[in-house]
């Protein structure tokens, strides 16, 4: 075997673990493999999909985002009052009339893009751990949602639900917006000089500068993208569920969006992401939550399985990485 | 027969993905002697020694040591077994103590605690019979890199080692330390140690070697008595050709000044340089380590602050803040770090050869990966980097073809002014050469050259005019009929006003 093929066996193995776990799925339960219970899936996963296209981006510069679930929480309760009808007699902001969905949601992709801004600005410059200062935005996010309401935002305009909840023929369009926007990471990091130099940043982010790339600017931009794309999952999130609550919406998210992003073999030693992988990896969280859903496995259970499958992946990673070094 | 040498390993192959790193290998150490290991960047003497002492599997072969077949699977097993290795780059723990970093991992203890006091008498002991002057409680961040190696042989004594390898271990030495080194080295020898010694520096090669293996391209070629051999014959053995000048210099015409710097002045390591350069010239920088003058170039570069003094390219003044501005106006820097700010060692040496010049926009969005194949083959195939694919990572290449790569970097950025720190240190002979004539030919297109190296035969090669500094300041310029290593140590020890008086 050449070592080219076995260089695209190895890089491709995710993929054989999501046909594996297809296998035993359908095998547990008849109704798994139908275009029903797909559809069903990608409606369910769509969310965190989106999230994790952002989240990877971070980690591929060796950093992380903890705040993504919180801020999307933070920017549904906020759209979602900017569009709720007029007439509502519980209205959260009562003297503001009611936002054209279309105005509203670019408050809040504005909003989560300001977040990023600040939680990039933080960790470029200071060079304080990722980590660090994202679970500070995390927690602020959270509380400035609880703060900005108390009860849950309801009633919310057929217009601003469309992200979350409309059909295109027999297509949902929460699908629409996963599917656009892997097509634009893959893009950004295939295609831009921002993207290759995402990479280049992960992998030596001193020989990054000396090439001349602006290592600052670049993480910056690297969590607005990430902030954008949480508040987009937010309004997603709003609009399917036709509510946004300041507690519980987007609830650890966060961490289902890593746990996707790394499955799908982005190294948090920084300098390797494939958005082919990230999109395994969704759906690899995919079957797991949906098929033990139809196997009737317990929650905990699910949790348990899913926590093992996330570790022993990155465990044959990174034997797969050191064995190059 | 085997009773003759402390170490056989016989017909060693080891293969990776797509490459044969050793073609079926062999060694004989006698003990008590230090024996050279000796061969271009990529011959396989580096991964030999890892597949002895158990961090790589060997694909086949055979490995006697002391008599006995043995297969380490890991350091640690060899180092039991009296095995040890003194890598080129140490990994000490910085944060702890010499003591701590002597016993790491076979901590003595005491009922279920550390016994600090054995660790720290037992050092004491070490120290003393290999005649070195130590703290035993100095953190481990607060030695030179020499007293650093110094501790990682006292390591290495302390295991009892019958067989102690060392990778390069003169590279970040001054030469009162590489002093110190073969002492102790001599000392190891007397107590029936056997030392497998690897290095490119002929000189210190030819003074302390006993036996010389020489390998070439993964393939064993001979061992002899070093007393046996002359340096050119060690060169012809290694690279299979005899290389006829390590310093091919064309002469050019050189033009008009086209950069100065005046009264540069950045911390206080660059005091009040001025210099200038000429299109077509190659300008070499000589001094001690620690004159400066890798300091002169990162701030030329934008990669430290300017504090005052003024940087004129062309006739105007440049305010260069980073390295992104200094690439725009047509600099290049070749850093002395090739792999802590050269290379991104995962990425392609595609991706590593196009990024300063995707960093000027110069591939457009979308990027224009026909363009980037064409440019990456253009330079693999006019300065030679050997690689099986442009796919390859950095990271599988010999030194010497990753700082090809590097050079067709900044080629493709089409510099003017192109700065090389130490271009072909830990580069073996044959790519030396290729790089000494690759910087002469660029001169020849009219590009300026600056040449910062510690080898002074080096400089004095390539060089048309030499600047020497001496703690942050310029003591002294001069010209090619000038040159003489007498005359560049004086000025590279002294102050302005001691040498010109």
């Amino acid at each position: 075997m050449s070592a080219n093929t076995k260089k695209m066996i190895s890089d491709n193995m995710i993929w054989g673990v999501l046909v594996l776990l297809i296998i035993i799925m359908s095998i547990g339960n008849k109704n798994f493999l139908s275009l029903a219970n797909f559809k069903t899936l990608l409606t369910g996963e769509a969310i965190k999909g989106v999230m994790a296209f952002g989240v990877a981006f971070a980690i591929l510069t060796k950093g992380i985002d903890l705040s993504i679930g919180a801020s999307a929480a933070l920017i549904a309760c906020v759209t979602g009052a900017l569009v709720q009808s007029a007439d509502y007699s519980s209205k959260i902001l009562p003297g503001v009339g009611q936002f054209p969905a279309v105005a509203a949601i670019l408050v809040g992709l504005l909003m989560g893009a300001a977040i990023g801004l600040i939680q990039g600005s933080i960790i470029a410059y200071t060079m304080m751990p990722a980590f660090i200062a994202t679970l500070g935005g995390q927690l602020v996010c959270r509380a400035a949602a609880k703060i900005f309401t108390a009860r849950p935002v309801s009633n919310l305009s057929d217009g601003f639900r469309f992200l979350g909840s409309a059909q295109i023929g027999p297509l949902p369009v929460i699908v629409l917006v996963f599917v656009v926007i892997f097509a634009l990471a893959a893009f950004i990091l295939g295609q831009t000089r921002f993207g290759k130099s995402l990479y280049a940043i992960g992998g030596n982010d001193q020989a990054a500068r000396v090439a001349g790339i602006n290592v600052q600017r670049n993480l910056v931009l690297t969590y607005v993208w990430c902030g954008t794309l949480a508040a987009l999952a937010g309004i997603m999130l709003a609009g399917r569920a036709g509510s946004a609550d300041p507690a519980s919406s987007g609830l650890n998210y966060e961490l289902d969006a890593i746990a996707a992003a790394t499955v799908g073999g982005t190294s948090h030693t920084g300098g390797v992401c494939r958005v082919s992988g990230v999109l395994c990896g969704v759906l690899i969280m995919g079957v797991i939550n949906n098929g033990l859903v139809l196997l009737g496995v317990d929650d905990n259970f699910t949790n348990i399985i899913k926590g093992v499958i996330i570790v022993v992946t990155v465990a044959f990673d990174m034997k797969k990485n050191t064995k190059k070094a | 027969m085997s009773e003759e040498y402390v170490l056989e390993m016989h017909d060693i192959v080891k293969e990776f993905p797509g490459v044969k790193a050793l073609k079926g290998v062999k060694l004989q150490v006698r003990p008590g002697t230090v024996h050279t290991l000796m061969g271009e960047n990529g011959a396989g003497k580096s991964t030999l020694m890892k597949c002895l002492i158990g961090i790589q599997p060997v694909t086949s072969g055979k490995v006697i040591f002391k008599g006995q077949e043995v297969n380490f699977k890991s350091t640690r097993e060899a180092l039991d077994a009296g095995i040890s290795m003194i890598f080129q780059e140490l990994s000490p723990v910085l944060e702890r103590t010499v003591s701590d970093n002597v016993w790491l991992g076979r901590e003595p203890k005491k009922g279920i605690f550390t016994d600090h006091k054995k660790m720290r008498e037992d050092c004491l002991e070490l120290f003393q019979r290999m005649g070195l002057e130590l703290d035993p409680d100095e953190k481990m961040k607060n030695l030179t890199v020499a007293k650093m190696q110094m501790v990682e042989i006292i390591k290495a004594v302390s295991y009892n080692a019958s067989i102690v390898i060392m990778d390069e271990p003169t590279s970040a030495l001054t030469e009162s330390e590489v002093e110190d080194l073969f002492k102790i080295i001599g000392d190891l020898k007397a107590k029936g140690v056997a030392i497998i010694y690897i290095s490119h520096k002929m000189d210190e090669i030819f003074r302390i070697s006993d036996d010389i293996s020489i390998y070439r391209d993964g393939e064993y070629i001979t061992t002899e008595r070093a007393e046996n051999l002359t340096q050119d014959e060690v060169i012809k053995l290694m690279v299979g050709r005899e290389i006829t000048n390590m310093f091919p210099k064309v002469e050019c015409p050189i033009g008009d000044v086209v950069f100065k710097v005046e009264d540069l002045c950045a911390g206080r390591m660059v005091r009040h340089v001025s210099f200038d350069l000429r299109k077509g010239e190659i300008l070499g920088f000589a001094g001690l380590v620690g004159a400066g003058r890798t300091e002169i170039m990162e701030t030329i570069f934008g990669m430290r602050h300017k504090e005052s003094g003024r940087i004129i390219k062309d006739g105007k003044e440049l305010n260069i803040k980073s390295p992104k501005q200094a690439i725009e106006n047509h600099i290049g820097l070749l850093t002395e770090d090739r792999r802590g700010n050269g290379i991104v060692g995962l990425l392609s040496i595609r991706e590593n050869m196009c990024i300063a010049k995707l960093n000027l926009g110069q591939y457009g969005m979308p990027l224009n990966q026909k363009q980037m194949v064409k440019d990456t083959q253009q330079y693999i195939d006019s300065i030679r980097v050997k690689t099986p694919t442009q796919e390859t990572p950095i990271m599988n290449l010999s030194g010497g073809n990753q700082q090809k790569v590097l050079v067709g970097r900044w080629l493709l950025t089409e510099p003017d002014i192109l700065i090389v720190d130490e271009p072909t240190r830990g580069i073996d002979v044959g790519a030396k050469a290729e790089i000494h004539s690759l910087l002469s030919e660029l001169a020849g297109q009219g590009k300026s050259i600056i040449v910062v190296s510690s080898e002074l035969p080096e400089v004095m090669g390539v060089a048309d005019r030499i600047v020497i500094m001496h703690e942050g300041y310029v003591s002294g310029v001069l010209d090619r009929s000038e040159f003489s290593q007498e005359i560049i140590m004086k000025y590279a020890t002294s102050h302005k006003e001691e040498a010109a008086g």
